[in-house]
């Protein structure tokens, strides 16, 4: 097969490209140029891009460089910034996977007369014809979760060459093969937000952000917040303690209104989450109204099981347990009760 | 996959070294070199290989051998002339004003840029109208007495616009007598006669890697001789313009370079011009969608082809079109090698939904028929498998 590996500069990828040229496909190198801006491997992370030109010299295959800063500050970081200035928690990973990854540079592939897009995500595609995404075999490195909105359309086209290893395993292969990122450390976090800067430093200039009052449940106001548009429904940093000593948990943000309210750890629970229709997407055929499912809320979140009802709104997705509040803008992936690796769908929460 | 045969149409990249320059070069390296400071036999034969390279680099120059700087490349040349200018305009805490075109080389642009950022120094650009030529007309009110240096290219790198220079140098005197002028030759090097094109600067740019010779090696002419400030300090080589021991073998690729380019000129620019409008011409009949980034009728370099091509991505046209060996060029790149949105089309006034399509085939001396033939036979069906809407 003609393949496609999206290389990042880590040691994932680098490894999925070696796979598939120890497998004897035709195999080209991409680094994505996402990020026009400052990051921490330096100016448009031309060390990644260095480290990925590098890996595919060793293993004699081609390196290209695909600009789609442009596609990636309109389809996802912009819509971060605005996320957040509505009270939201964006991941951004998911909408780079969704609108770039699988989206734009999938087509590129295909126009390019690529027969499948690999990249070093660990994930496992299972079947065939009918295609299933299924958890990587390395549980605490499996990434399904930010995969969980692919379709049918982009499984049959994609390629997850490390989905079988472990991550040692991994990096023990770069290292037999000499691959020089064999021990780089794990991206960490958000890509384009530096480690020194932070959050709050990155939406600093790009949005105004608002003083707003704390309440608690009963409407009574108990403190103050400098940025209401910085704090995270579930958060607990900064919002002190209840009457009774207790921690006490972001329950909702309500931007316009400039107001925060907290509760105790047993107010702050959620029972159940609505994925309005347009956010859904499906893996294969969708849940039916009552069906039982496992969710996910969020990348390396515990399954919680559950039941889904469709309702005018949306999908509801009811924990058999209530779980710790799922803020607005934060995907809910769900897996199947019958095979719990194996993702059905996905949506956002509302 | 067997590789295919190589079309190399991106000699405004870089070109092939000539075999003669090649030649020339092993001769200068087959009998001991000295250091051309020193005063041993080795040493002399040194010097007198790098002052009868600087005497042919004057002479295609139509300059004296003391105005000729041998640098680094054409990078090195625009910093020097840039900064060499400047340091010498605020030395004495005066003020100073720099003009570049709006479609300079980044070497010119960047130092531009960065000069800025010196107390006294203020950098304005110069803008260019639609078709990639400076609007001379705009020059005069942007100079003014405390102009110190005007940087405007002989010919544009990508689109391979003619810049019209001496009328440029005609209002630089007119309004800022005190200004030098400073042009970016490198380009336009391999094809036009630098003697009489640049005669009306002060200053004047080479690189030896766009005409034949070696990376590595260049030139800045400046007049009067001793006209700017040193960038780089130390055993005060290249008469106290720029020290460090020089590169003798290079700047005898550098003479040999120019030489034949300027032998072989009237002929390769009747050829190579044919070439290139055989290219144009076959491209706009087969190829829809396609636009001429640079009306006919304009001053382009003869190897030159710079076109837009709508619902086209040139990063995925370039790697399609080198995957069947054909090297053609999409613009400038950043530090991480990803392409970047071209300012020169911006300048110019393309939109952003061409300029994505925007290709650039530059041909060279050693260029034939086949290859141009083997282009038209390969690129219209590349682009029309890669076509989508934007």
């Amino acid at each position: 097969m003609r393949v496609l590996v999206a290389m990042s500069g880590g040691v994932d990828s680098s490894v999925a490209a070696a796979l598939l040229v120890q497998q004897g496909h035709d195999v080209v190198g991409a680094t994505l140029k996402l990020w026009g801006g400052p990051s921490d491997s330096g100016c448009c992370s031309v060390a990644d891009v260095d480290d990925a030109r590098r890996v595919a010299q060793q293993l004699g295959i081609e390196h290209h460089v695909f600009n789609l800063s442009e596609e990636f500050d309109r389809h996802v970081v912009t819509p971060y910034v605005e996320a957040h200035a509505q009270g939201r928690t964006p991941n951004p990973c998911i909408e780079c996977n969704r609108a770039i990854k699988f989206d734009r540079l999938l087509a590129r592939a295909d126009r390019l007369g690529f027969d499948r897009l690999a990249t070093g995500h660990h994930a496992r595609v299972t079947g065939d014809g009918s295609f299933r995404l299924r958890r990587g075999a390395d549980a605490d490195k499996d990434q399904s979760y930010v995969l969980s909105m692919l379709g049918q359309a982009e499984l049959g086209r994609v390629v997850f060459p490390v989905g079988e290893m472990t991550k040692s395993d991994v990096r023990a292969h770069a290292l037999r093969l000499g691959l020089r990122t064999a021990a780089k450390p794990d991206s960490q976090d958000v890509c384009f937000i530096g480690r020194v800067e932070g959050r709050q430093g990155f939406l600093a200039d790009k949005l105004e952000f608002h003083p707003a009052t704390v309440t608690n449940g009963r409407g009574e106001p108990v403190g103050t917040v400098d940025a209401v548009e910085l704090v995270t429904v579930g958060q607990r940093r900064g919002m002190g303690h209840g009457t009774d000593g207790a921690r006490r948990y972001v329950t909702a943000v309500d931007v316009p209104g400039r107001r925060v309210t907290v509760g105790s750890a047993a107010e702050a629970v959620t029972a159940a989450v609505v994925l309005p229709d347009a956010t859904l997407t499906w893996v294969d055929q969708p849940l039916l109204d009552g069906a039982r499912a496992v969710a996910q809320v969020s990348a390396h979140g515990r399954p919680a099981p559950c039941a889904v009802i469709r309702t005018g709104d949306g999908l509801v997705v009811r924990f058999d347990v209530p779980q710790r509040p799922v803020a607005p803008g934060q995907t809910v992936a769900l897996y199947d009760v019958t095979d719990p690796d194996a993702v059905v769908g996905a949506g956002i929460a509302a | 996959m067997s590789e295919p045969p190589s079309t190399y149409l991106d000699h405004g990249a870089t070109t092939p070294l000539r075999p003669e320059v090649a030649h020339a070069m092993a001769e200068a390296r087959s009998e001991p070199l000295g250091n051309p400071t020193g005063s041993h036999r080795p040493a002399q034969r040194a010097r007198r290989l790098l002052e009868e390279a600087r005497d042919e680099v004057a002479a295609h120059l139509g300059r004296d051998p003391g105005e000729i700087i041998f640098t680094s490349g054409g990078t090195e040349s625009a910093n020097l002339a840039v900064f060499g200018v400047l340091e010498s305009a605020v030395r004495h805490g005066r003020p100073a004003v720099v003009v570049c075109s709006a479609v300079e080389h980044p070497a010119v642009r960047q130092s531009c840029r960065a000069a800025a950022r010196w107390p006294g120094v203020t950098w304005r650009e110069l803008p260019v109208d639609g078709t990639g030529s400076v609007d001379v007309d705009a020059l005069g009110g942007l100079l003014c007495t405390e102009t110190a240096l005007v940087a405007v290219m002989l010919a544009n790198n990508e689109t391979g616009v003619v810049q019209p220079l001496s009328r440029v140098a005609d209002a630089v005197r007119e309004r800022a007598a005190t200004a030098r002028v400073f042009t970016d030759a490198v380009q336009a090097a391999s094809f036009l006669s630098l003697a009489e094109t640049t005669s009306a600067a002060d200053l004047v740019g080479l690189s030896a890697h766009k005409v034949g010779g070696p990376v590595g090696v260049g030139a800045l002419a400046v007049r009067p001789p001793n006209g700017i400030a040193p960038r780089q300090h130390g055993g005060g080589q290249e008469r106290e313009r720029r020290s460090g021991t020089q590169d003798v073998v290079g700047a005898v690729g550098l003479a040999v370079a120019l030489r034949f380019a300027s032998a072989e000129r009237a002929e390769a620019v009747a050829r190579v011009a044919a070439l290139r409008d055989r290219l144009a011409a076959g491209l706009t009949e087969t190829v829809p969608g396609l636009h001429r980034t640079v009306p006919p009728g304009v001053n382009v370099l003869p190897g030159h082809l710079h076109l837009c091509l709508g619902g086209i991505e040139r990063e995925e046209l370039l790697l399609a079109l080198s995957e069947r060996g054909i090297c053609a060029s999409g613009g400038s790149s950043c530090a991480s090698g990803a392409l970047e949105a071209s300012y020169v089309l911006a300048a110019m006034g393309v939109p952003d939904e061409l300029a994505r399509g925007a290709i650039r085939f530059t041909l060279g001396h050693d260029t034939t028929g086949p290859d141009i033939e083997r282009a038209l036979a390969i690129v219209p069906g590349v682009v029309a498998s890669l076509r989508h809407d934007p």
